[in-house]
């Protein structure tokens, strides 16, 4: 019995010290936003009463931080909408009307996500800086339309959706043709209802990487007023002088949308992260 | 008749079917696909700029006399061979003990453990960067608890600045890979487990039998979208160290991006650095299917 007792503190141990080294970060940048830079760098654990002052000077800089939040919110938001409805169409289409030619693209459409994005973003970056003397120069380089449009679709949102399909249940579509339904409005009036869940998930995940992403924003994106928030945040911290205060404060404000979607979607959060492997 | 029915519902079902895929088969092939081809070309050209002119294999022999290349490709393999399967180890460990039923506060610890995945990569490579500054948090937690005499120079020392990235990047994913074990673990029979119980089986010796064996698929996962992410990194050195000191901790997409927007733009050179990138995903993914995969599970 005493050997089991000890086992389980081990276990209290181990989890205890896991989840306060995870956790341990957040409290830090929330402490290190009401204090000053000086204080941060040097490991004051208190909280201060800096952090009025911490958001007004990272308003009134001339990073543009409230313009980034913009950028980004409008990025994220039209990246999930756009990106779900064009992925789900597609699992939809590959899991319900399965064809031996349509399952052969399938999986050559998988090998997409073994592709680095380092091998793409020369040609990418060429392709969008070329539309930049056409017309299309509302979508070339240094426009927000540049860092929606690569994103748009991908192998992962595709095969997320195909396999949730799986458990779709089928009988329903025969029925909804029987009652002449087409098959657009089947996938709008039918699928869509009933895959919510599903659509929970995949909008947190396309919501979190459109969000968090930094490569290609830093790569498309080369004016002060089109920065989404991590260049901004990124430009703070690679200053000469980084003023940690500030960053953190800017951090805590950045992470406060993700960290909302977490906490009252848990479920959909861990459905979406999971996604591949169900 | 109905013959004739059928061939025409299933013309009209598959038609169905490429309305419902082309769009987004379009954008992979062009977003994906044709750019993956472009770049294979660009990496036979060389010149400044958009100035490119035909040099064959020319850029390719040369990454073998580049120091920073082998500078850049040594950090990401010993980011990869270290941290990679230290992570999945630690994510083993936590998620086989998150998995016992009996646990008190399960959802909490999983809520905690799992947590550092909603933060940006930007964000906390900061974060870390601040915790480990010279005169910051750690250095003076290690010097409070005597283990060591002077701060540890973690950002500006070509040692250290390595083991800081793996430090940073193992905070930031082993939650991530624990989920991934935790759900798999939820599939595996209860009676196994019994079973090895009477048999008087220790501890080590049902993680090792039953558990590794049972999650290989998942671990198999876990291990190719990790090798293929750390082959990928970017924003974690290029915010903490920003690729120093003197190239110590710089990544092979940081030299692939320096080459093509910090120096004077090289793109041919750049692209066949990002095929080398190409290449070695593939052979290692090749190898991990080879060592992990199931013959039968094909």
């Amino acid at each position: 019995m005493g050997k089991k007792r000890l086992a389980r503190a081990f276990k209290y141990l181990w989890l205890t010290v896991v989840s306060f080294i995870s956790v341990f970060p957040f409290f830090w940048m929330i402490i290190g936003s009401t204090n000053r830079s000086i204080d941060v760098t040097r490991g004051k654990l208190t909280p201060g009463n800096y952090f009025m002052e911490n958001l007004n000077t990272l308003l009134a800089s001339d990073q543009g931080f409230l313009r980034s939040l913009l950028n980004s919110a409008v990025i994220a938001v039209l990246t999930t909408i756009l990106a779900l409805l064009i992925s789900s169409l597609a699992g939809y289409g590959f899991e319900i009307f399965r064809s031996k030619a349509r399952d052969r693209l399938f999986s050559v459409l998988l090998l997409s996500m073994m592709v680095p994005f380092s091998a793409l973003m020369i040609p990418l970056y060429r392709f969008f800086g070329s539309l930049g003397k056409t017309p299309l120069k509302i979508i070339g380089l240094n426009t927000l339309p540049s860092v929606i449009i690569p994103t748009l679709s991908t192998a992962f949102l595709i095969f997320f959706f195909r396999q949730n399909t799986k458990s779709f249940p089928k009988d329903i579509l025969e029925a909804a043709r029987m009652d002449g339904l087409g098959e657009l409005a089947i996938f709008f009036q039918i699928y869509f209802p009933t895959m919510k869940a599903t659509y929970a998930a995949a909008a947190i995940i396309t919501f979190m990487n459109s969000w968090n992403n930094y490569l290609w924003p830093l790569i498309a994106l080369q004016t002060p007023d089109k920065r989404t928030v991590p260049l901004v945040i990124s430009a703070l911290g690679t200053s000469y002088t980084p003023d940690y205060g500030l960053i953190m404060t800017a951090i805590v404000i950045a992470t406060l949308p993700t960290a909302l979607v977490f906490f009252v979607m848990q479920k959909h959060f861990v459905a979406g992260m999971l996604g591949s492997v169900k | 008749m109905p013959k004739t029915k059928g061939y025409s519902m299933e013309h009209k079902t598959n038609r169905w079917g490429w309305v419902f895929v082309t769009l987004s088969t379009l954008l992979i092939l062009l977003f994906v696909f044709y750019p993956m081809i472009q770049t294979l070309i660009t990496s036979m050209q060389s010149g400044m700029g958009s100035n490119l002119s035909f040099v064959g294999l020319k850029n390719y022999t040369r990454l073998l006399g580049d120091a920073t290349f082998k500078k850049a490709l040594f950090n990401t393999f010993l980011y990869l061979i270290i941290q990679v399967p230290v992570m999945i180890i630690l994510a083993l460990l936590i998620a086989v003990v998150l998995n016992d039923p009996k646990l008190k506060f399960r959802g909490v610890f999983r809520t905690a453990i799992f947590l550092p995945c909603v933060t940006s990569l930007v964000a906390y490579s900061l974060i870390m960067k601040s915790i480990f500054a010279d005169d910051g948090l750690f250095n003076k937690m290690l010097m409070g608890l005597r283990i060591i005499s002077s701060p540890i120079p973690w950002v500006t020392d070509p040692v250290f600045a390595k083991i800081l990235i793996i430090i940073a990047i193992t905070w930031r994913w082993t939650g991530y890979n624990m989920i991934f074990y935790l759900s798999g673990l939820q599939n595996i029979e209860p009676s196994i487990y019994e079973a090895a119980d009477l048999d008087g089986a220790s501890a080590f010796r049902k993680f090792t039998a039953i558990t590794v064996p049972m999650l290989k698929p998942i671990i198999l996962f876990t291990t190719i979208t990790s090798t293929s992410g750390t082959l990928q990194l970017f924003d974690e050195v290029m915010n903490i160290t920003g690729g120093g000191p003197a190239n110590a901790t710089v990544s092979i997409s940081q030299y692939i991006y320096n080459l093509c927007f910090k120096y004077s733009p090289n793109f041919g050179y750049a692209a066949a650095v990002s095929y080398v990138v190409v290449l070695i995903i593939v052979i290692l993914s090749f190898i991990q299917f080879k060592i992990g995969g199931d013959k039968r599970e094909h």
